[in-house]
């Protein structure tokens, strides 16, 4: 996610930092640069417009140029006004003082409103929440079966009562249904349309007064162009969303729709999803993100994600096991599920400082979950001794192995190779010599280069 | 002259039962078309409030600006912008072209001539002709099938049959089901979680048993960068090669209109796993120009075939460079 433009900005960038001495032509090139990396990853531009402006003005006139490392000081500049551009350091869903808490989903069609729901009720039931989802789009053909099955999938109670009835009548119904629940939180669908159709905007704006949710989110493709201001725009006047929830931002959009609406309706972004599957939507924290665009990684993220999909005591055992050099293939099975509960890795690398760069050299190399599936098939073909001393593997095994995960001979030895490698690693982290991430990649991760 | 349904459809030998549209069809259509004059002046007028009449006149280095600027806010880019308008400018500068009208004339010209990018027509000769339609979630593919099927039943008198082989996303298939029937045509059902291609070597079975003309396939919508399921939609497209000994006839991306510069990468990667010979440009009812597609055309070369313009099942129609270039820069 906002991969090009983290790119493009960081290599602009490190062209600054590399200097000694800025000026104001340096800086009047990097800020050419930033625009359009900026309007080559959607950010409208208006808004581009005005941030390098901004940035260009704060870098020359506060003295930067004189400073003693101005390269470094026009990075932080733009690093602080990206994550203001964002929305500073991030916000919460405001929740009712007497349950339900009600959250109105509006957006265009298609750009995710139902699955972001059930992502919603889902991220909430995960947090101890109960949640209720209603559904309200009788327009789109079978959008409520789809609520009916994520909601269901997600924990949620699903409020649904067809295609017939008036979406509005459905949504206050919901609402007395959820509160006589004594639900935490109802989630109320509603049709994608367009902001110009204003016969379904004021339908829209008819849900939000008879049901007065707390929080309007407004539901924004990642992949968006220019026109996601007029969009924004528009439903700010029918409804006055709260926050915007980004949807899609897993694939390589660069995501400059979501820094223009915050930028010009000043509502945040409170929600990113990040992949298909249901418990695959994130808190949005605009200060990191802007780091991460930056290349500065995101460990707070990764600590949290870590915190909450790996198992403490397990980690403890781990740990243990590494400095007293007992680690074994089924240890070593055992972390890389860890390590893949919190998600595809090339999500989890990202958020790792100097990473992005290093990702950006094994492109072509497959930083691949498939090739975990592999290895995976491999340590689960080796019996319990092998996995605990693989030095007895040698050519007979070896091919017993190879055939059961249906994989080859030379797989096999490059996992007991590399096991081998990451066991000297890791007697060099005890003692206190950390390798650098990219050689810990390299080395254990079974990215081959194709 | 827009381009109409006889000169998009390249039918062979096939005769073209066009049926007439019945007298009680006949107000409908009027409102269709009020409708399409109304939906594509929105995106005309909020242009030509960009772009004003005297831009043309005085071209100078502000007005050059402003019309780059518009053209960015259309998301035609900012690569192709410049290529277009550096053209534009180099005429006018060598008086091959004078100001004014005839400008913005030259300039619809060269937009018109990016989005003209290969063949323009959609090819139903083979029979069936398979239509293999892909892109990213949410932009509308189940919807335009939908309407394709009921376009291609009334304005050629074809027999279609859709393919539901979006087995990932729930109600998928109930979705589809709920066009077929509006859009009066057969269709083979999966089961959620069952292999597209498996589904779509039932859906040419049965076309070819029921005599269908054409097979429109639905599919899951896919990030472009998920290699594996990229992957799953190669597979489909070799699915339907084995069975037909050709590939699909036709393979539309379905782009929509307020995609930003991803269209771009999405083309890109799609065109990477199957044979892209078009694109279909949805949700240009909104205020969203849709330039994103004259990127893909002048970059790729994959010309836009097919544009939505409205919900109802009538609202799709075959797409115009010319109507879609004046549109753009407000003429």
């Amino acid at each position: 996610m906002f991969d090009q433009l983290s790119e493009r900005l960081q290599g602009t960038l490190s062209d600054l930092r590399s200097r000694g001495k800025l000026t104001e032509a340096d800086v009047d090139k990097a800020m050419r640069e930033i625009r359009l990396a900026l309007l080559e990853a959607d950010v409208n531009f208006k808004v581009a417009k005005r941030f390098v402006a901004d940035v260009r003005e704060q870098a020359i006139g506060a003295g930067v140029l004189e400073s003693l490392d101005p390269g470094q000081m026009v990075v932080k500049v733009v690093n602080e006004r990206l994550a203001e551009l964002m929305g500073g350091s991030g916000r919460e869903l405001a929740f009712a003082a007497r349950p339900p808490t009600v959250i109105l989903m509006a957006g265009l069609q298609g750009s995710g409103k139902t699955t972001a729901t059930a992502k919603l009720a889902r991220l909430l039931i995960g947090e101890g929440k109960t949640a209720g989802v209603a559904a309200c789009d009788t327009q789109r053909p079978a959008a409520v079966e789809q609520l009916e099955r994520l909601g269901g999938q997600a924990g949620a109670t699903v409020y649904s009562q067809g295609t017939e009835r008036d979406p509005v009548d459905i949504a206050e119904w919901a609402l007395g249904q959820a509160r006589t629940a004594g639900l935490d939180a109802l989630i109320i669908d509603t049709a994608g349309r367009l902001h110009i159709d204003e016969e379904l905007m004021a339908q829209l704006a008819e849900i939000k007064k008879r049901t007065k949710p707390h929080d309007v989110l407004l539901v924004v493709d990642a992949m968006t162009g220019q026109d996601a201001v007029n969009v924004a725009e528009q439903f700010a006047a029918a409804t006055e969303f709260d926050g915007v929830l980004m949807s899609k931002l897993d694939g390589d959009a660069r995501g400059g729709a979501a820094l223009s609406v915050k930028a010009v309706t000043g509502k945040p972004i409170l929600y990113a999803s990040t992949g298909e599957k249901l418990d695959q939507l994130e808190r949005f924290h605009p200060d990191r993100m802007a780091q991460r665009i930056l290349g500065m990684g995101d460990v707070l993220s990764l600590i949290e994600k870590a915190e909450k999909d790996i198992d403490a005591s397990e980690a403890e055992e781990l740990e243990r096991k590494m400095r007293q050099d007992r680690f074994t293939l089924e240890d070593f099975l055992g972390q890389l599920k860890q390590v893949r509960k919190m998600g595809p890795l090339s999500s989890v690398l990202g958020m790792m400082p100097g990473m992005g760069k290093a990702m950006k050299e094994l492109r072509g190399a497959s930083i691949d979950d498939r090739e975990l599936d592999r290895l995976e098939a491999i340590i689960l073909s080796m019996t319990p001794e092998e996995r605990a001393n693989p030095d007895v593997i040698r050519g007979s095994r070896r091919r017993r192995i190879a055939a059961g995960s249906g994989t080859n001979v030379q797989a096999v030895k490059q996992l007991t190779r590399q096991f081998e490698q990451m066991r000297k690693m890791m007697k060099l982290m005890a003692s206190g010599k950390m390798p650098s991430p990219e050689s810990l990649l390299r080395g254990q991760l079974g990215a081959r280069r194709r | 002259m827009p381009k109409s349904w006889a000169d998009l459809l390249d039918l062979g030998d096939r005769d073209a039962a066009a049926a007439a549209p019945s007298p009680e069809d006949a107000p409908k259509r009027r409102g269709f078309l009020r409708r399409l004059r109304e939906s594509i002046s929105t995106s005309r007028e909020a242009l030509a409030a960009e772009l004003g009449s005297s831009l043309f006149e005085t071209l100078d280095t502000a007005a050059w600006e402003q019309l780059e600027e518009a053209l960015i806010m259309a998301d035609v880019g900012a690569r192709t912008t410049a290529e277009v308008v550096g053209r534009l400018e180099a005429e006018v500068e060598a008086g091959r072209v004078e100001g004014g009208e005839a400008a913005r004339e030259r300039l619809v010209e060269l937009l018109a001539e990016l989005a003209e990018a290969g063949r323009g027509t959609i090819d139903l000769r083979p029979d069936p002709a398979v239509v293999l339609i892909v892109g990213v979630n949410g932009t509308g593919k189940t919807t335009t099938i939908g309407k394709l099927a009921w376009h291609l039943r009334r304005e050629a008198g074809l027999k279609v049959m859709v393919a539901a082989a979006d087995t990932y996303r729930a109600a998928a298939v109930e979705q589809l089901g709920a066009w077929a029937e509006r859009a009066g045509c057969e269709i083979v059902r999966a089961e959620t979680g069952q292999d597209a291609g498996a589904v779509v070597f039932d859906a040419i079975a049965a076309a070819e048993a029921r005599g269908c003309d054409v097979v429109l396939v639905d599919t899951a919508g896919r990030l472009h960068t998920r290699h594996d399921l990229m992957e799953e939609l190669a597979k489909v497209g070799r699915v339907i090669g084995k069975r037909l000994g050709r590939g699909p006839s036709e393979t539309l991306i379905v782009v929509d209109a307020t995609t930003g510069q991803n269209g771009l990468r999405q083309a890109k990667a799609f065109a990477g796993a199957v044979d892209l010979t078009g694109v279909a440009l949805t949700k240009l009812d909104g205020t969203a120009k849709g330039g994103i597609a004259l990127a893909i055309a002048g970059e790729l070369g994959i010309p836009v075939k097919l544009i939505g313009v409205g919900e109802d099942i009538e609202d799709l129609r075959p797409f115009d460079a010319g109507e879609f270039s004046a549109a753009l820069v407000g003429g």
